[in-house]
């Protein structure tokens, strides 16, 4: 058959079932991605004779004839940049650009109407990480990047790379002789596994593998990872032969082909003893309920994390500060009331996938899709009994994470099967593994009871809260510590009582999710906060000023003992009071016409730590290339994050020279000795202060040989641009003679002492009493991110980041039913934020400077999720007069909310579904 | 994506294929859904584009629509100015959760013949009094729109059977029209959605889709009443109101109730403009 592919033609027959995204993977056009596979997100998008189509749902044989064009034909033949690349540049459409080449063809080919209606034009094209006002601002030809270091709206220096479809993400790379790889997977929500009878599989023409529990390594471990191994439970084997949830992977054949590795899974034989499961967190607790993780014996290690038997209590928070029941006798006011928080998943578009090989010298290189590369080396090092230095884990780029990717869910597999075969292996998840088999938020079951005096002053705070781990202890102590945390020590109180217990059940395993548990328990906290000061009168504003902490104040949640959490800033006030006055002042969309109609504002604020306890470790090293440039090495990951744009700020404005200069290689185990990852908002406060302390000793170090060459002082040395300029004499940086030592450097950072930033939220809503409709007619979100590193890119950040926890608030619940099993499994049964679900959201910016962070900078991408939901939910009670205590906030539970017959007063709304999700 | 089971492709299919049906066979119109789900149960595709029919074809007894029409086509076709109800096509091909690069593969036919509740082109067909005409190996019979979406995912197709179009009486397109659309997000998929026409006689049709597994149609010799507008939607029975993630069954009823309303009060309004 015949293809017109970027202007060449080609003679190629695609397979008989096969789409024209593959297709065209298979030729090398990489450009075109996979978010879906199910024309849900359009990802995949190209033009098939001139009109936009998504590949995954095109039958590759009726493009025969035609002219198809990918990302990487878009520009001109002479390279020239279309104006919708260009626009996408300028503007910074983007952040983990895996949608990008997609965003970018569907928008090149809109008409003029459909530019001017960009909800319906666009709403085949899911960006999880903009919140789509940068999208808005590139389509419209907007332009924010400028040139500078640190302050300045620097672009992203990967752009240029992915509005060409040229950035490589994880399996943009052809490897010659690659192996497929797929999963079997439970049906059982908790089953022991007789036998697996694999003759049938390897049967199949093409299959070379099947992998069990026979073929794995007995060694215990935890998919989440931690810079501290024991702060996950050793829980996890690579293949069990007990499987506790519905999804967990069984097997793993190995194929020449995807066809015939999912034929193989297909012949499986898998005879199972069915087990008794728990699917509810509060009835796993109870004596007798069927116990998951009987305490191992001969397995793992004794002193790491080997949760208590017989028990399906996996960690417990119990903090005592002062007498609770005191400080309730003293209120004149209480409230109580339990709260909900659904299953809710990351959503990144790029779905979870590794490569492996053996390289030259027999090392086992795994090129993966995570935040967390030096940690999942240590980890496979351990599964496999290797060292470190046998085994190479290295990032392309990563299509976003969201704390999903902070997490070993493919790389241990795919280890196995080239470490069995001696072959080049992949995996990559589908859509549909991404709901049954990776990690989601955890649920959690929050008590809150709250006590106040008639003046406001908070005299008792009381919260139970019961996390679902699911089926392994994957983060699951770590976020119910941290959601425990800074929601509630945020608050100034002589009294707080805490009982918490993450709990395992026979439901899938929750993990990392940006907030960290502090999305949950804040929406209890704040939800309780707005309706206390309701019934004592106050403004919700006025409630928090009279209670939230200052500078000095010790910082307490559960434990009164020493942290080295600090005052660094302090921007809290700054924005209550910004949002506040936003809210009061005129602006936003007018409210709809017609007495259904009826508004309300609401607020909510969040504290958050910059940095997560008990070390965050970064190196960086710089060294001056004979060119002239310098040459980065950080191991921290980008995934969309932007760290890498401000790592580079940092060292041009540390180096005195500009961003252009800066060649950055990171998220690879031999970039640098070790690096704790991307994860707990870490990558400019603690990668950027060891590239601070890097830039900065090679600054010495410069000036030095320069003043030796020059024959003039060190002191009268200053960096600049392109070299060294002494007086008048300017020494370029290609000239610098290295005499003696080599003109590098490196730093290091162990993320302490620790700051705190502060997120606002505060919305006007309109909610139709008749459908159930909400409208946002104001969203403003102020934040206290220290030094504004780059302010395009943080207020990106918090765009995206209230956006995603507005899918939370409105839309997302992944649902698990009453026999375990995950019922929501696509795009369009799980519904994230599209263009026309996002409002436009004031970003207002606190004047502070950090003292503990580089440069005066504080961390900024995971907070601005948590006060979202709690804001939202306290505007919709101002309107309605109804308190809502679980999520989304869709029309139809808002509708069965209102009726005349729900109960009245609190905790009105039932939670989205039942059975696993507490 | 991939269907990796798929062994052949018959891409010139004739009328004599529909007798060699075998189980693992498949019909592929735009693919847009076809490819959207794993089928490892699927062996062989039939590619209705492979019988050429003309796509469109308006004449004086009304509009035909080839099952293949990809609905960027209908979108883009000019109807005749006094073929009032064709403003439901724009509203329709809306209602569709595919935005328009799915317009550009997805089908009329493939879209009845998914027979989701949420199909508009399901809605538009049976508002518009729309009659399939169905292909077999020894023969073809007419079935209206509205019988021929029976339930969720269920159609009156037997096995072997396909449908080759689409009639739209011209009585039907000379109608008024109004459509209301709601769902759970501002563009998502539709929870209710429905289509009233009215005639020069005053006689008003409303069609419920979305909200229910399948279409209800109910006829007024004339506007009717809130009450009785409730009372004729009380013959739907509770069952068939559609539950899941798209929206609750009692919402859906109360929606259905509510945008009924909209529907009478607008075209009521414009029989007395």
């Amino acid at each position: 058959m015949s293809f017109t592919i970027n202007g060449t033609a080609v003679e190629r027959a695609p397979r008989p079932g096969q789409c024209l995204r593959t297709f065209l993977r298979d030729l090398g056009w990489f450009g075109v991605k996979k978010g879906c596979d199910a024309g849900d997100c359009g990802a995949c998008t190209v033009a098939v004779d001139g009109q936009a189509v998504q590949s995954c749902i095109y039958p590759a044989f009726r493009a025969e004839g035609r002219a198809v064009t990918t990302i990487e034909g878009l520009a001109g033949e002479d390279g020239r940049l279309h104006p919708v690349q260009r626009a996408f540049l300028d503007a910074q459409g983007f952040q983990c650009g895996f949608c990008t080449a997609g965003m970018i063809m569907t928008a090149a080919h809109l008409d003029d109407a459909q530019r001017r209606d960009l909800p319906a034009a666009l709403k085949g094209s899911l960006c999880r990480c903009t919140g789509y006002r940068a999208i808005a601002d590139a389509v419209a030809e907007r332009v924010h990047v400028e040139e500078g270091g640190v302050g300045c709206n620097a672009p992203a220096p990967a752009g240029p790379g992915l509005v060409t479809g040229a950035a490589a993400f994880t399996l943009d790379v052809r490897i010659d002789g690659l192996t497929h790889i797929r999963l079997a997977r439970s049906p059982h929500a908790h089953a022991r596994v007789r036998s697996i009878d694999r003759a049938a599989a390897l049967a199949v023409p093409g299959v070379i593998a099947v992998l069990t529990h026979e073929d794995a390594p007995p060694t215990l471990y935890s998919s989440g990872r931690h810079e501290h191994e024991a702060d996950d439970p050793f829980d996890t084997r690579l293949l069990d032969d007990v499987v506790r949830f519905v999804g967990q992977r069984v097997a793993a054949v190995v194929a020449e082909t995807e066809g015939a590795a999912e034929e193989g899974v297909r012949r499986l034989v898998v005879d199972y003893e069915a087990l008794p499961a728990v699917f509810d967190p509060e009835a796993a607790m109870l004596p007798g309920a069927p116990v998951l993780h009987p305490r191992p014996s001969g397995l793992g290690e004794p002193d790491v994390g080997v949760p208590p038997s017989p028990s399906n209590i996996l960690a417990t928070v119990k903090g005592r500060i002062g007498d609770v029941d005191a400080g309730f006798a003293e209120a004149d006011t209480l409230f109580e009331a339990r709260f909900d928080l659904q299953r809710v998943q990351h959503a990144h578009l790029e779905t979870h996938a590794a490569l492996g090989w053996l390289d030259a010298d027999g090392r086992l290189v795994i090129r993966c899709s995570t935040q967390v590369p030096f940690l999942t080396r240590r980890a496979l090092c351990r599964l496999f009994d290797l060292p470190a230095d046998k085994v190479r884990v290295q990032c392309g780029r990563v299509g976003g994470g969201f704390g999903g990717k902070q997490e070993m869910l493919v790389e241990d597999i795919v280890a196995l099967a080239v470490l069995r075969t001696g072959r080049p292996a992949v995996l990559e998840f589908s859509r549909q593994d991404q709901f049954i088999g990776a990690t989601s938020r955890h649920p959690m079951r929050i008590d809150v009871k709250l006590g106040a005096r008639a003046d406001g002053e908070l005299t008792a705070m009381q919260l139970r809260v019961v996390s679902n781990t699911g089926a392994y202890g994957n983060h699951g102590a770590g976020v119910l510590h941290h959601g425990c945390n800074e929601s509630v020590s945020v608050y100034r109180c002589a009294n707080k009582r805490i009982d918490g217990h993450a709990v395992y059940t026979n439901t899938l395993p929750a993990g990392a999710f940006r907030g960290y548990g502090l999305s949950q328990v804040t929406f209890a906290v704040e939800s309780a906060m707005d309706e206390l000061a309701r019934r004592l009168g106050l403004a919700p504003a006025a409630m928090r000023r009279r209670n939230m902490v200052r500078p000095g104040d010790p910082m307490i949640s559960v434990s009164a003992d020493k942290h080295d959490v600090e005052y660094g800033s302090y921007g809290l006030d700054q924005c209550l009071d910004a949002v506040e006055a936003a809210l009061a002042a005129p602006g936003g969309l007018p409210a709809p016409t017609g007495a259904q109609w009826v508004t309300g504002d609401g607020l909510a604020l969040a504290m958050i730590d910059t940095i997560p306890p008990r070390g965050h470790f970064s190196n960086a090293s710089i060294r001056l290339r004979r060119d002239g440039r310098f040459a980065l090495a950080v191991g921290t990951a980008e995934f969309g994050n932007g760290s890498t744009t401000v790592l580079g700020q940092i060292a041009a404005t540390a180096l005195g020279t500009a961003v252009d200069r800066i060649v950055i290689e990171q998220s690879d185990t031999d970039a640098v000795s070790h690096d704790t990852g991307a994860y707990g908002s870490t990558g400019v406060v603690v990668a950027g202060r060891a590239v601070l302390r890097a830039c900065e000793a090679l600054a010495t170090r410069i000036r030095k040989a320069a003043a030796d060459q020059m024959g003039v002082s060190p002191a009268s040395c200053r960096l600049e641009r392109d070299g060294v300029r002494s007086g008048t004499a300017l020494l370029s940086f290609a000239d610098l003679e290295e005499s003696g030592s080599p003109l590098a450097a490196e730093g290091f950072f162990d993320g302490t002492p620790r700051s705190v930033a502060f997120n606002v939220q505060g919305f006007r809503v309109a909610v139709n009493r008749h459908t159930g409709e909400i409208r946002i007619l104001r969203s403003v979100h102020a934040a206290d991110a220290g030094r504004v590193m780059n302010p395009m890119q943080c207020r990106g950040q918090i765009e995206g980041g209230v956006a995603q926890a507005l899918g939370a608030a409105l839309f997302e619940h992944l649902d698990i039913d009453a026999e375990g099993r995950v019922t929501t499994t696509t795009l369009r049964n799980y519904h994230i934020p599209a263009f026309a679900d996002v409002p436009h959201t004031d970003v207002i910016f606190a004047e502070t400077a950090d003292t503990v962070g580089p440069l005066g900078a504080k961390s900024m991408s995971e907070s601005p999720f948590n006060p979202v939901a709690a804001a939202l939910a306290n505007a919709v009670r101002d309107a309605t007069g109804v308190r809502f205590t679980s999520l989304p906030l869709s029309p139809d539970r808002i509708y069965a909310a209102l009726q005349p017959s729900a109960p009245k007063g609190v905790a009105t709304a039932e939670p989205a579904l039942s059975a696993g999700c507490a | 994506m991939d269907l990796n089971t798929i062994q052949t492709v018959v891409t010139r299919p004739t009328r004599a294929d529909l007798g060699g049906w075998r189980l693992g066979d498949a019909w592929l119109a735009g693919g847009s859904w076809l490819f959207s789900e794993p089928q490892p149960h699927l062996r062989r595709l039939l590619d209705l584009g492979g019988f050429g029919w003309p796509s469109i074809k308006a004449d004086a007894e009304g509009l035909t629509l080839a099952a293949t029409c990809r609905i960027a086509e209908l979108r883009g076709w000019a109807p005749p100015p006094d073929w009032t109800a064709t403003a439901l096509i724009d509203g329709c091909c809306r209602a569709l959760l595919g935005s328009f690069k799915v317009w550009n593969v997805a089908t009329v036919g493939g879209n009845i013949c998914l027979a989701l509740p949420a199909g508009p082109m399901t809605a538009l067909a049976a508002a518009l009094d729309g009659v399939c005409t169905l292909w077999s190996a020894d023969g073809q019979r007419s079935v209206p729109v509205l019988d021929f979406v029976r339930g969720e995912r269920l159609t009156a197709l037997r096995p072997g059977e396909i449908l080759r179009s689409i009639h739209l009486p011209v009585s039907a397109l000379r109608r008024r029209a109004a459509l209301r659309q709601i769902s759970l997000s501002p563009l998502g998929r539709s929870g209710a959605l429905l289509i009233g026409t009215m005639g020069r006689a005053g006689d008003l049709a409303l069609t419920v889709t979305a909200s229910t597994v399948r279409p209800f149609r109910f006829d007024f010799p004339a506007p009717p009443s809130a009450d009785g507008l409730g009372t004729a939607l009380d013959a739907i029975p509770p069952a068939a109101y559609h539950d899941d993630v798209h929206g609750r069954p009692d919402w859906r009823r109360h929606v259905t109730r509510l945008l009924g309303r909209e529907i009478v009060a607008e075209l009521a309004a414009g029989a007395r403009a």
